[in-house]
């Protein structure tokens, strides 16, 4: 048990550092400007004194470590600063669109996670059936193809031609709860194609190398039932690949909302990131780019260490 | 020559087929001058003129010939993902075999630069780069190259270090050979497959990720004609139930599943396994 305590708190300790490290780059990646953000926002015809005025008015005039910490300890306290383009409060902007983007990426990992999982061990149980290769074809595809081009066949065939989905997902605060799951259907339903295959792909391959592993063939040829194999001998030590893939697709998950979010006009967090890089709104994109970066490195941390404690042979030391 | 003509002869027919559609495209690319009725940029008829002979797939949001710009994109969207690809590869390769070479600090500095870098979401980082230094192609080409290059260094630095500690580097180094030619001339012949199949999934990826930025409207800037903001340009047709504008998208598709054919095809034959 000590073992395994140790070994959680190396990772926790690991992933702190890297959130310090990327929170850093964010904040840095502004310094890299050519001049610096008030020549930027002013532009090339300004006078010296007003962009002076303005380097005051923003703080840029004390040197970078203070002013990321202090952007660190505005973080904390959900003080995310101000939006260059509207001057409100970046925290009111991310309010419901941080849940919205949630909402969406729940959605899709209720409906991909069972999927996923079920037809990855049936590949690997009937590996290279036909059902197999079929399937492989089918996900190779999905994956090499752009995620507005399913989005935008869905469309063209859920909305336009059937009428059964809305094509824009017009979501408002007041959206009731099975309203807001119908509207958001569509992008749902893309996010769950293009994420079901990338998991199915890696459940399938966990489970056959876990089936090629001495230990299972050691059962067959002791003469254990096959059902027995499966669920003594494979399960167990299924569970840390099988928890790994699924958390690590949840990451993929919530960056692949922001192509999506773009197709359908939701009113999320990806959209918030895109129409934010084009107006080249620093303070936004830098809150979107931490709070999707922090979910992701988050999320990879809960896989690692989930792996860690579902391990039999950490669990049963010698 | 023979030998390579029947060893393209026995690949399967899902490897057959990419093969075919990536020499389409090439041919497409060259010859886009050629096969294209209508110039990149030039205004022929009308906003979303349907098709007809004289416009095979109608024309686009600003009345350019649609067809001629899918042919032209070929060249553009194309062209640039291999650009690109190069380059995360000559970034990639240089520092992974620098590090499995050299070993110790230079390895352990490396390799948690790019944990790091690895840590934050691709599209993420690209687009907070992208709004710093701007949308320019150039731009493009350096920060996706540069992005993708963290997971060439890594696969770079894995195969290299199996063989590193193989004799006839070790003879190299004891004949005094400097670092670059062991790099180049003793390591790198020996790690090429693996690279060679990592460069058509890399391709892949890049070619998807311009193409998704193209599409937010971040990456290839109009009047380039690309297939992602094609698709981008001419979206609202398709809530007049049209499918013209998924062409361009399809056109991606179809490439990247061609370059997973091959690459499945080419790492069957390189790892020697029969089933």
């Amino acid at each position: 048990m000590h073992a395994i305590i140790k070994m959680i708190g190396q990772r926790l300790a690991l992933g702190l550092l890297t959130l310090l490290v990327v929170s850093a780059i964010i904040f840095g990646a502004v310094e890299l400007l050519p001049g610096d953000l008030a020549q930027e926002i002013l532009g090339q015809g300004a006078t010296p004194e007003t962009v002076a005025q303005l380097r005051e008015d923003l703080g840029l005039d004390r040197p970078a470590y203070i002013r990321y910490f202090e952007w660190l300890g505005g973080i904390t306290t959900l003080d995310l600063g101000t939006s260059l383009a509207n001057e409100r409060e970046i925290s009111e902007l991310l309010g419901t669109r941080l849940y919205n983007t949630l909402f969406l990426a729940a959605i899709s990992a209720v409906m991909a996670v069972p999927l996923a999982i079920g037809l990855g061990l049936l590949a690997a149980l009937y590996r290279n059936s036909i059902f197999d290769r079929a399937i492989n074809i089918v996900t190779l595809s999905t994956i090499s193809t752009p995620e507005f081009f399913v989005a935008y066949i869905l469309v063209l065939w859920m909305a336009v031609i059937t009428g059964w989905f809305p094509a824009i997902s017009n979501i408002s605060p007041d959206t009731a709860f099975w309203d807001h799951v119908y509207r958001s259907f569509l992008p749902a339903l893309t996010l769950t194609l293009v994420v079901t295959a990338h998991m199915m792909r890696m459940t399938r391959a966990a489970i056959i190398n876990l089936l090629n592993s001495p230990f299972i063939e050691m059962a067959t040829l002791k003469g254990v039932a096959k059902r027995d194999i499966i669920v003594k001998h494979a399960l167990p030590n299924a569970w840390a690949p099988i928890i790994n893939v699924v958390v690590l697709n949840l990451a993929y998950l919530i960056v692949g909302v922001v192509v999506v979010e773009v197709v359908f006009v939701y009113p999320g967090m990806g959209q918030l990131l895109v129409d934010s890089v084009s107006k080249r709104d620093f303070p936004v994109v830098q809150a979107c780019s931490l709070i999707f970066a922090v979910t992701y490195i988050l999320l990879n941390l809960t896989a690692d260490i989930l792996s860690i404690l579902t391990n039999p042979r950490l669990l049963h030391p010698r | 020559m023979n030998e390579t003509w029947k060893l393209l002869k026995s690949a399967p027919p899902t490897a057959m087929f990419g093969m075919i559609v990536i020499l389409l495209y090439i041919l497409v690319a060259i010859f886009a001058d050629v096969i294209a009725p209508f110039g990149e940029r030039e205004i022929v008829g009308a906003q979303y003129e349907p098709a007809t002979e004289e416009w095979l797939l109608g024309t686009d949001n600003l009345g350019r010939d649609m067809w001629s710009r899918i042919v032209y994109g070929a060249r553009n969207t194309v062209g640039i993902a291999i650009l690109t690809t190069i380059l995360a590869f000559v970034v990639g390769c240089f520092f992974g075999l620098l590090a499995a070479t050299l070993g110790g600090w230079v390895d352990q500095l490396l390799g948690r630069i790019v944990d790091v870098l690895m840590a934050i979401p691709t599209l993420i980082f690209g687009l907070l780069i992208l709004t710093i230094v701007g949308t320019s192609v150039f731009n493009l080409i350096l920060v996706i190259g540069f992005l993708y290059s963290t997971s060439v260094f890594r696969l770079a630095r894995a195969v290299a270090m199996n063989v590193v500690v193989l004799d006839f580097v070790e003879v190299a180094k004891l004949r005094g050979e400097g670092l670059l030619y062991i790099i180049g001339k003793e390591v790198l012949p020996n790690i090429l497959p693996p690279l060679v199949a990592e460069f058509g999934l890399r391709f892949c990826f890049v070619f998807l990720f311009i193409a998704a930025l193209s599409f937010l409207g971040l990456g290839l800037q109009p009047p380039t004609a690309d297939w992602g903001s094609m698709v981008r340009d001419n979206a609202v047709l398709i809530t007049f139930g049209e499918s013209t504008p998924l062409i361009p998208a399809a056109a991606i598709a179809l490439l990247t599943v061609a370059v997973n054919f091959v690459v499945d095809w080419f790492l069957h034959l390189t790892s020697g396994l029969k089933d």
